[in-house]
């Protein structure tokens, strides 16, 4: 079981890098929200599969006697999802903006903080 | 025992006594910046308070970190576990020397950043947050630095790096909203491979506890991936302290917001990175990070090189101190590599004298900027003329960036090349001289063109042009001068007074490198 999601795991890291390598902001963002996915996935197969197994301590005992759930993994995800999808939101504004104040979303194209016609150092003292 | 009590035997296993007062101390540096960022959040309306609450913050904050610092100086490191939980189970806050040291500074550079942004920040920015921004900025900082669990360090991340975010774009400019945008995705990406790397360490450690991870990495049966694992952080953390080839987010970015913001970052966030480095690859996990040192000399010998070249070949200001920052950052790395005493001794000792200096350039830099109206080297001139108090400030930032003595520069650039000529590394001495070299270089030159020659690009030898000058408003001298002078001053103070740093830095490397005892008192098994 686990090795399948590896896998599934792996093909949501090729897809997210491929994303990534692109020129154009919103397939970058897109690439980002399958990335924070795959991490998602990854921490949760790295926590092991296991089915109908509720992390349920029975009334009469102290601790868990038998195979259960590990719910760690859920709580780390939970909180990785909150924080990438404000990530991703952030960024989703903060490329419209882009968009409409740079008049492009080719990173290439964006060149005002780093200006291509830049002035050479000065030479000698 | 009746149905529903917990067996005693049980609970003393996994809880331990409520935390006494003096272990609130490690939390407290994190819980006074939260609530007065929240509270300024709260009184947003109440635009000319901001400024007296959040100093009012900081000031508490860098009590919080001298009284904890004092405090681990006297017990050792401080451990407190949340909700009473014992470590591995619950979160567990573990401030060492170290951290605290780190914090402490950084608290100082705020301050000063603070003073700072009151008459140079418009109202504009004011009214958008900067001042909760930087609250929850000092949250995130202090936390990645004191906590002890990777997981909570990987939120503590993200809690700076978005209120980065807000402080970068502050001003809604075009060229801030490029820098913005690239910084917020690469960074974005770093934390994500960091989240990764936590996500595998969990799945074969099983545990989250930084103490308790070092300890079950040591006892890992053969074949375990850690040595990947290790690399996955050295690429993470690496990106995250701009160290080459993943340090091009840097120079784009950091020269776009204010002086005073830029002050922060330059202060703050590649230094993060460093310390979540030498927490990961030289206390976790190192056994098998020492796998990794070929490619960490590597990576920190070239950041030196391509920080030095890149600060000589920048025609602005402000983006030639970006490449300074890299410079040091492959400085500090060198005690990553050679994870010696001594090395790592020298990469505390530069990270302080780091965060000094480089806030107090950048605030110089805002000071020129806004004198001149350019950064461009070949506009500037006659601050010498003009201004000369302040020009002799800038010449003392400029010697101890460079590393000259008697500056706060020169010793952690001493102890790094005695420490990597004992750690047969002749080739790092090397580049820590050869790049020391043409760092005084670059930045020499910045202060010739700034301050030493009469005037802007043109102006003949001998005469002066100060006419493209503008004086700084008598009114808020005092706020702009003083921040300047104190980070000036505490670089001088350092240069001449080496020792107490030099013993924390040595305390730090110590503890740091001990990872027997960090286990052993983390983990509650030592009194």
């Amino acid at each position: 079981m686990e090795a399948w999601f590896a896998i599934l795991v792996g093909l949501f890291f090729a897809g997210a890098t491929y994303l990534l390598l692109s020129k154009k902001v919103v397939r970058i963002l897109l690439g980002l929200a399958l990335l924070g996915n795959a991490v998602n996935l990854l921490i949760f197969t790295a926590g092991r599969l296991t089915r109908e197994v509720p992390p349920l301590i029975a009334p009469d005992e102290d601790a868990f006697t038998g195979p259960v759930a590990n719910a760690l993994p859920q709580a780390l995800i939970l909180t990785a999802i909150v924080i990438s999808f404000s990530f991703f939101a952030f960024l989703l504004v903060l490329a419209f903006r882009a968009y409409q104040d740079l008049g492009t979303d080719d990173t290439d194209a964006m060149r005002l903080a780093e200006p291509v016609s830049d002035p050479l150092p000065p030479e000698g003292y | 025992m009746a149905v529903g009590d917990i067996d005693p035997v049980l609970a003393v296993n996994v809880a331990s006594a409520p935390a006494t007062l003096g272990d609130w101390l490690v939390v407290l540096p994190l819980v006074i910046p939260l609530i007065t960022g929240a509270a300024l959040v709260m009184l947003r309306h109440q635009m000319h308070h901001q400024a007296a609450v959040a100093a009012g913050g900081l000031v508490g904050l860098l009590a919080a970190d001298i009284a904890l610092l004092v405090k681990v100086l006297r017990e050792g490191p401080v451990v407190m576990a949340m909700g009473a939980w014992k470590p591995p189970f619950g979160i567990a806050f573990t401030a060492d020397l170290l951290g605290t040291t780190f914090a402490t500074v950084s608290a100082v550079v705020a301050i000063a950043v603070s003073l700072y942004s009151i008459p140079t920040i418009n109202t504009h920015e004011r009214r958008y947050g900067f001042y909760p921004f930087l609250m929850l900025l000092m949250t995130g900082v202090t936390g990645a630095f004191l906590t002890g669990d990777l997981f909570n360090l990987y939120v503590w991340f993200e809690v700076l790096l978005i209120s980065s975010f807000g402080l970068l774009v502050l001003g809604s400019e075009k060229r801030q909203i490029d820098g913005t945008l690239k910084y917020g995705v690469l960074n974005l990406m770093a934390t994500t491979l960091f989240l990764i790397a936590v996500g595998l360490t969990y799945g074969v450690t099983g545990t989250l506890n930084m103490a308790d991870i070092a300890a079950k990495a040591r006892a890992l049966p053969e074949g375990a991936p850690m040595v990947t694992i290790a690399a996955l952080f050295l690429l993470a953390f690496g990106m995250k302290a701009a160290a080459f080839p993943v340090n091009f987010w840097l120079p784009a970015s950091y020269h776009t917001p204010g002086a005073g913001v830029s002050a922060l970052f330059a202060a703050m966030l590649t230094k993060v990175g460093v310390y979540a480095l030498l927490k990961t690859l030289l206390l976790i996990l190192a056994p098998q990070a020492a796998a990794l040192s070929g490619i960490v000399v590597f990576v920190a010998g070239t950041t030196m090189v391509i920080g030095a070249l890149g600060a000589l070949a920048q025609a602005d200001l402000r983006r030639l101190l970006g490449w300074l920052i890299i410079a040091g950052i492959g400085n500090m790395l060198v005690g990553v590599a050679l994870g010696s005493e001594g090395a790592v001794t020298g990469a505390v000792l530069y990270g302080v004298h780091s965060m000094l200096v480089m806030a107090g350039l950048y605030l110089a830099a805002g000071m020129i900027e806004e004198m001149a109206g350019t950064g461009q080297l070949s506009r500037l001139g006659g601050m010498m003329a003009f201004n000369p108090s302040f020009a002799a400030v800038f010449l003392v930032l400029s010697l101890a960036v460079s590393g000259l003595p008697p500056f706060s520069g020169f010793w952690p650039k001493a102890v790094l090349f005695e420490a990597a000529v004992a750690g047969d590394a002749p080739g790092l001495a090397a580049i820590i001289l050869a790049t020391g070299f043409v760092t005084t270089i670059a930045i020499g030159r910045v202060f010739l063109y700034v301050a030493w020659r009469g005037g802007p690009e043109g102006t003949p030898d001998g005469t002066t042009d100060l006419v493209h000058l503008a004086p700084i408003p008598d009114e808020d001298r005092v706020a702009r001068l003083a921040p300047i002078g104190l980070l000036a001053g505490l670089s001088v103070l350092y240069g001449l007074l080496p020792a107490p740093v030099f013993s924390l830095a040595e305390g730090s490397a110590r503890s740091l490198l001990d990872s027997a005892g960090f286990i052993a008192r983390a983990l509650g098994s030592m009194p």
